[in-house]
């Protein structure tokens, strides 16, 4: 019984090899199975209505000097610090060609009012929240932030100056909608 | 011929000394599976059954990640599914309809098995297997239908769930065990959602055991008799490529029914928000039950009816019994043919009434129609066995093959 | 066997003929989304969102439609900023503590006409205004049902009495409905100087309620077609690789 099988199934196979009807036939067919799982695939990525909550107003007029607050963009930590003259100073005075992520202060603030370091909660490490939004938080050695996790230190511009983070803290989409009114997203 | 063996042909004997999963398969669904030559296009629903199980647990896992189970976030939840989710429409569409099309494709099955005597011996257990597939189906098809929580999920729950207070004495201790509280609510769609995921992958172990027992005495055929060694062929690539083409011609009704005629198998009012306090106009329960849920409400006794309306099912476990003849085909029964044909009308006549409000004479034909029902296993079938004259059975599968039918 | 389930699907056939008659019978119109490549007409839609936004939204919300999704009427993003701008949106708590209304955003649903349905009914003589997001599908006869009804206000035929504060529908179950006739002739004036009579505007609403209960029906009937193409070319070349394959094997 097992022979007489056997024997059909290597005829079988033997012409199926030659013939361009049965490959254009499982091509086919695999192609279709990609196409019915790709929507499942693609089903994962942000919904319309997730894509369209990206964008939060702030009013900045209660940040007094030296404060920083934390406000909610796109359901994760965004740093908005109002920086003492000191601190943007601190900012200035470093040397850019020696930082591991190479950026003047001036290319992480808006013209004008660089007072205000807007960037977005999350370490460029492995996605802490860095410490140092009070005053009683350690803040590292640079004055800006300190990431709990594996000790990554941001200066105020909240550029990396030590620990294994690979890149700056990143500045979210956002403009002055008003003198007092922020647009994050 | 140089007698070097490739590096991969290696690492594939290394394999498969270790774990010979692809011998496995060959002897499950490959060249060393000998089936029958006869087979005819019926023969084609189980892999297509086996396919729509496929197509339900892919999309059911993605969309289990959309859901949320919570009464008053679900019905949200699954507009949002059908609005923002991306391509998200489609695969509630191909879920919500793919219930009904693994059911029209199990039904073919189980039709084609009653006609062709397949559940005769040897086969009685992967008979067996196979309804108690069926019945993890319709337990998996009610759970999820629930889950949506439209007016059509919440009632048909409350229903469904109080057919167990039926039970003497102990009904409504057991009911509010099912609900978790006083009636259908939040608890009972966080339960109802986690056997609904559960099911399906019970229905996968139930699967391999209807394949593993439907290789040890091979499938049956049209013809009903034993298939010679040398009237079989082997499942690759013969049946794969036949499979393949039903596939694809099952998959045109399919895809038009689910881009083009996507609410017809279901009711309008699940598209409102269960409300506990109002109950639909007509409760109607999905296509796939209204048989059975006309048995139920033909008997004008709880009790009786929740017994017959399971004994209906039940019954088919003792079909091997119930049914004398010792000729398995049903093309060679000529009486046979007639009563199966007679059952399955009344069968449709019985989904029929399920579908109506009981008014005028719509339980009476019920009635009569249950009656049919039970008659036609419990005495038709048996004594039909022992009076019908079967037409002679030919010698072999390649003798009624080879020469051409008069 | 096949000559069983033909016999079988005629028996039913007859069976489910006998019963129609007891049912209203709601004639069926004419729609630009019924049909293989069933699309919406934009003008329309965009006509039948004024009706719902001048008449029907007094009394119905709208919940599942946000402002976004009207970009699928044919309006532009910046129509649609200003569109969701005219309606006050519940936000909140602020730093106070307060809950307070904010002009609307693209991304919020459109504003319902009552905080909660208790608010509803009580508006409403007791009768809750239904959502209308998904009426064309949540009800028996679907478009052609909603259109009928609009416009199927009628004297009570003699000897029906009628219950206080209802009124005679010839579609609606039972006919007896809350609500009172809202699409007369003239009830809004189109921009794009379309017709206003009632049967026109019943119509225009339907459409964009249907749009609202189905808003990926053109991508649906888009999509299908292609599916179903391919599905048709793999069903031929699979008949004939198989036919091919088994020449040699009587069966």
């Amino acid at each position: 019984m097992a022979n007489t099988a056997h024997v059909h199934a290597a005829d079988a196979v033997g012409e199926t090899r030659r013939d361009f009807l049965q490959y254009t036939t499982i091509a086919m067919a695999g192609v279709g199975g990609v196409m019915m799982v790709w929507p499942l695939i693609n089903s994962l990525n942000p919904a319309a209505d997730t894509l369209a909550l990206s964008t939060t107003d702030v009013n900045i007029s209660g940040i007094g000097e030296g404060q920083r607050i934390t406000v909610v963009w796109r359901g994760k930590p965004v740093f908005i610090a109002h920086r003492t003259a000191a601190e943007i100073d601190a900012a200035n005075k470093v040397n850019v060609s020696e930082l591991r992520d190479p950026q003047p202060d001036s290319a992480r603030v808006k013209k004008g009012k660089e007072a205000f370091l807007i960037v977005e909660g999350s370490c460029t490490h492995f996605g802490c929240i860095p410490q140092g939004m009070k005053t009683t938080e350690p803040r590292g050695e640079f004055g800006g932030w300190f990431c709990p996790c594996h000790g990554s230190v941001y200066d105020t511009s909240g550029r990396i100056r030590k620990g294994p983070a690979p890149e700056n803290l990143h500045i979210p989409p956002y403009a002055f909608t008003s003198d007092t009114t922020v647009r994050i997203g | 011929m140089s007698t070097e063996k490739s590096v991969w042909r290696k690492a594939y004997e290394w394999h498969e000394a270790r774990l010979p999963i692809v011998t496995w398969l060959d002897h499950s669904l490959g060249t060393k599976y000998p089936v029958p030559r006869n087979l005819n296009y019926w023969w084609n629903f189980g892999s297509l059954a086996m396919f729509m199980l496929a197509v339900m647990i892919f999309s059911g896992i993605v969309l289990a990640m959309h859901y949320t189970p919570h009464a008053t976030m679900a019905f949200d939840s699954v507009e949002r599914i059908m609005r923002d989710v991306n391509n998200g429409w489609m695969i509630r569409y191909m879920h919500m309809n793919g219930a009904s099309f693994f059911f029209i494709v199990v039904y073919i099955h189980i039709l084609r098995g009653m006609y062709y005597g397949s559940y005769k011996a040897p086969r009685e257990v992967l008979w067996w297997i196979g309804l108690l597939i069926y019945l993890a189906m319709m337990a998996t098809a009610f759970l999820g239908y629930v889950l949506p929580w439209g007016q059509m999920s919440f009632w048909g729950a409350t229903v469904i769930t109080n057919f167990f207070s039926a039970i003497p004495g102990v009904g409504d201790s057991i009911v509010t065990l099912l609900w978790g509280g006083f009636g259908v609510d939040n608890p009972t769609l966080n339960r109802f959602f986690s056997l609904h995921y559960l099911l399906p992958f019970v229905i996968i172990g139930l699967v391999f055991l209807h394949i593993w027992a439907l290789h040890v005495p091979g499938a049956n055929n049209p013809l009903g008799i034993d298939a010679a060694p040398s009237d079989k062929i082997p499942f690759f690539p013969y049946y794969v490529m036949k499979d393949v083409f039903g596939l694809a011609v099952f998959v045109v009704f399919y895809f038009v029914v689910v881009f083009w005629f996507p609410n017809s198998m279901g009711e309008a009012v699940n598209y409102v928000t269960a409300n506990p306090l109002q109950t639909p106009e007509h409760i109607v329960p999905e296509w796939y039950y209204l048989p059975f849920y006309a048995i139920l409400r033909s008997i004008p006794n709880k009790l009786l009816g929740i017994i017959l309306m399971f004994g209906s099912i039940l019954i088919l476990f003792a079909l091997p019994w119930l049914d004398t003849s010792r000729v398995r085909s049903g093309n060679f029964r000529p009486v046979f043919r007639v009563f199966f044909a007679i059952w399955i009308v009344d069968v449709l006549i019985l989904g029929y009434v399920g579908m109506k409000p009981a008014e005028g004479i719509i339980p009476t034909i019920g009635m009569i129609g249950t009656f049919w029902y039970f008659l036609h296993f419990a005495v038709i079938l048996p004594v039909l066995g022992w009076l019908e004259t079967p037409k002679p059975l030919p010698a072999s599968i390649s003798q009624a093959v080879l020469k051409p039918a008069e | 066997m096949k000559k069983i389930f033909l016999a079988a699907a005629a028996a039913l056939a007859l069976t489910t003929g006998a019963n129609a008659a007891e049912e209203v019978h709601i004639p069926k119109e004419t729609w630009t989304f019924n049909g293989v490549l069933g699309h919406f007409d934009k003008q329309q839609i965009q006509r039948g969102f004024q009706v719902y936004k001048d008449v029907c939204a007094n009394c119905h919300s709208l919940k599942y439609v946000a402002f976004r999704h009207l970009g699928a009427l044919g309006y532009s993003e910046a129509q649609i900023r200003s569109l969701a701008a005219t309606y006050q949106v519940d936000d909140g708590p602020n730093d106070e503590g307060d809950m307070f209304k904010r002009p609307g955003r693209a991304s919020d649903h459109i504003p319902k006409p009552y905080a909660n349905d208790a608010l509803a009914r009580a508006g409403n003589g007791g009768a809750l205004p239904p959502d209308l997001s998904l009426i064309t599908k949540a009800r028996e006869g679907g478009p052609d049902y909603i259109y009928h009804l609009l416009i199927g206000y009628e004297d009570a035929p003699a000897g029906v009495e009628m219950s206080p504060g209802l009124n005679y529908n010839k579609y609606f179950p039972g006919h007896q409905i809350a609500m009172t006739k809202q699409i007369t002739d003239g009830v809004v004036t189109y921009a794009d100087g379309a017709p206003n009579d009632a049967a026109h505007v019943a119509k225009d609403v339907t459409a964009f309620l249907h749009w609202a209960a189905e808003p990926n029906l053109e991508a649906r009937h888009a999509t299908g077609l292609r599916v179903v193409l391919y599905a048709l070319i793999f069903a031929v070349l699979a008949f004939f690789a198989k036919r091919r394959l088994w020449k040699d094997i009587p069966h």
